[in-house]
């Protein structure tokens, strides 16, 4: 296991490779979904902002 | 009234106006020169070092001056209107563009080449080499030209677009400088420019073709505005 | 067929339909994803020169090869949004741009530290490395150029026409291993001769440059979800579905 970890001498070059690539990838799935849910408020804001507006019209 | 009347009615003003505005039309050619002055000045006077980094100075200097330039193509028309009229005139507006790049590109970048010849040889640069540098920047500075003026038309609408136009147009520049130097280094250790000079052709055409009719697809989006 | 192609370009089907069609890309994305970096941390044997060090290709060239791929991508849907000026096209396009960036980031970063111990150096100015730096700054520049402009059609179009310009530097990026000298390996892997690489160490390449395929639609249609409901708040479809989503 330890030598698993090791990776011959080059572990700090491939586990920095493949933790930035899981940070990159997480990064590009969470932060569409937190953007999504927020769009989703605002939308739904300014709708109930419109049809108030235009029921009181 | 031909074709050609109203084109040379367009060229001359163009040059009218540069010429009713001379200081300004230094500008170009005082930051060309400029440029190329630091290089010696901040690395020193050494022949051999200067010689080797010639080609790239100048070719450096005159993308950086062309890049400067590309910020008034078609700022003022736009600002007062004049674009507008030129989108509904009775020209093409397709042959409009061309008209006022080819001025611009005699205005701003042609003193510049003329210039390279005594700068080249202010940095050592001997006779055969100068000559492949001239013929590299006759090919590749039109393309730097269209492809520049494309993306300033582009950024018409943002106001303050100095800084954006110069990041956007970076990576487009570099391949032409890329392969505009090494023409010139080519020569300059005895082999021929021929690949480079082929593909800064192609450029060249490439350009010539396909730029105009995006530029005209931009003055339309920013006109519309 | 106008009217299928027409289907597909509208907002609303294109929501529902991407939402039925996310989770499922997910499960295929998990599976080829663990089975990749199984396939390239542990069963793959280590290189006779390299080492383990070597074990880094298996994030670096399916990156590299998704900043290309994504690219073009961009410059197809540029196209059909300049000739057919279908919004969901502009809106296909400006979402996959941050993804392009992401993984051409990785890929150089990566790069960066799989040279240190194999060349000696973190960087070097040779051409594969440089055209990989500029479709970087390209993919910048049209997510700047997009931010810059207020209006979003008209910014649309502008990084349409930017993206189009642009996509001259994909073969000069492919082929820049072979026309210049460069400190940058050759092709290992092409589609049309044999690999020169043993099928243990070929396979779990190919099932990352698969799984960060399906990431890159996984990716660009929850952004384009975003983007379509940022664009479009005041619509029908828009309406059914946050009532939809407030019945659950």
């Amino acid at each position: 296991m330890s030598e698993f970890l090791y990776m011959g001498g080059y572990a700090f070059h491939v586990w920095t490779s493949y933790a930035l690539a899981f940070v990159v990838l997480f990064i590009n799935i969470v932060g569409p979904i937190v953007r999504h849910r927020k769009m989703l408020q605002s939308a739904s804001d300014f709708q109930q902002l419109n049809e108030v507006m235009s029921d009181d019209a | 009234m031909t074709t050609f009347h109203s084109l040379y009615l367009l060229i001359s003003r163009e040059f009218l106006i540069a010429f009713r505005q001379r200081h300004e039309a230094l500008n170009p050619i005082l930051f060309f020169v400029l440029v190329c002055l630091l290089f010696p000045l901040g690395i020193g006077p050494s022949p051999q070092l200067l010689n080797a980094i010639a080609p790239g100075i100048i070719w450096a200097a005159a993308l950086l001056a062309i890049l400067m330039s590309l910020g008034n193509v078609f700022r003022t028309e736009y600002e007062d209107g004049t674009l507008e009229l030129m989108v509904l005139a009775n020209q093409p507006l397709i042959v409009l563009t061309l008209i006022k790049l080819l001025a611009h590109w005699l205005l701003n970048v042609f003193p510049l080449i003329l210039l390279a010849p005594l700068i080249a040889s202010a940095l050592g640069m001997s006779f055969d080499v100068q000559l492949t540098l001239i013929v590299s920047l006759l090919l590749g500075t039109p393309v730097l030209l269209l492809v520049g003026a494309t993306v300033a038309t582009l950024t018409l609408v943002i106001p303050q677009n100095g800084m954006l136009l110069a990041l956007l147009v970076l990576p487009l520049y570099v391949p032409v400088l890329i392969f505009g130097t090494s023409a010139v280094n080519a020569t300059a250790i005895g082999m021929s420019a021929a690949g480079p000079f082929y593909v800064l052709a192609a450029l060249c055409v490439l350009s010539l073709t396909l730029s105009p009719f995006a530029i005209v697809a931009a003055i339309k989006t920013g006109v519309s505005q | 067929m106008m009217k299928w192609i027409h289907t597909m370009a509208s907002s609303a089907w294109f929501y529902r339909f991407s939402g039925k069609m996310i989770p499922w890309l997910m499960a295929i994305f998990t599976v080829l994803f663990v089975y990749g970096l199984y396939g390239g941390l542990v069963t793959a044997p280590a290189d006779y020169q390299q080492g383990d060090a070597f074990r880094i290709i298996y994030i670096h060239v399916p990156a590299a090869w998704m900043s290309l791929f994504i690219y073009i991508v961009m410059a197809v849907y540029a196209f059909i949004a300049l000739v057919w000026r279908i919004k969901l096209a502009e809106v296909l396009l400006i979402s996959s741009a941050p993804i392009g960036a992401a993984f051409t980031f990785l890929a150089l970063v990566t790069g960066s530290l799989w040279g240190k111990p194999m060349w000696g150096t973190w960087w070097s100015w040779d051409a594969r490395l440089t055209s990989e730096l500029l479709l970087l700054f390209l993919y910048w520049g049209v997510i700047g150029l997009y931010a810059a402009i207020e209006d979003k059609r008209t910014a649309s179009r502008a990084v349409s026409i930017l993206t189009l310009i642009g996509v001259v530097n994909i073969p000069i990026i492919h082929y820049s291993v072979e026309w210049w000298n460069t400190l940058h390996q050759g092709s290992s892997v092409t589609l049309t001769d044999k690999p020169s690489m043993p099928i243990e160490m070929l396979m779990p390449l190919l099932v990352m440059a698969t799984a960060f395929k399906v990431f890159y639609a996984i990716s660009l249609l929850l952004r384009t979800r975003s983007e379509l409901v940022e664009r479009e708040p005041n619509s029908k479809w828009l309406k059914q579905v946050i009532e939809e989503n407030e019945h659950e």
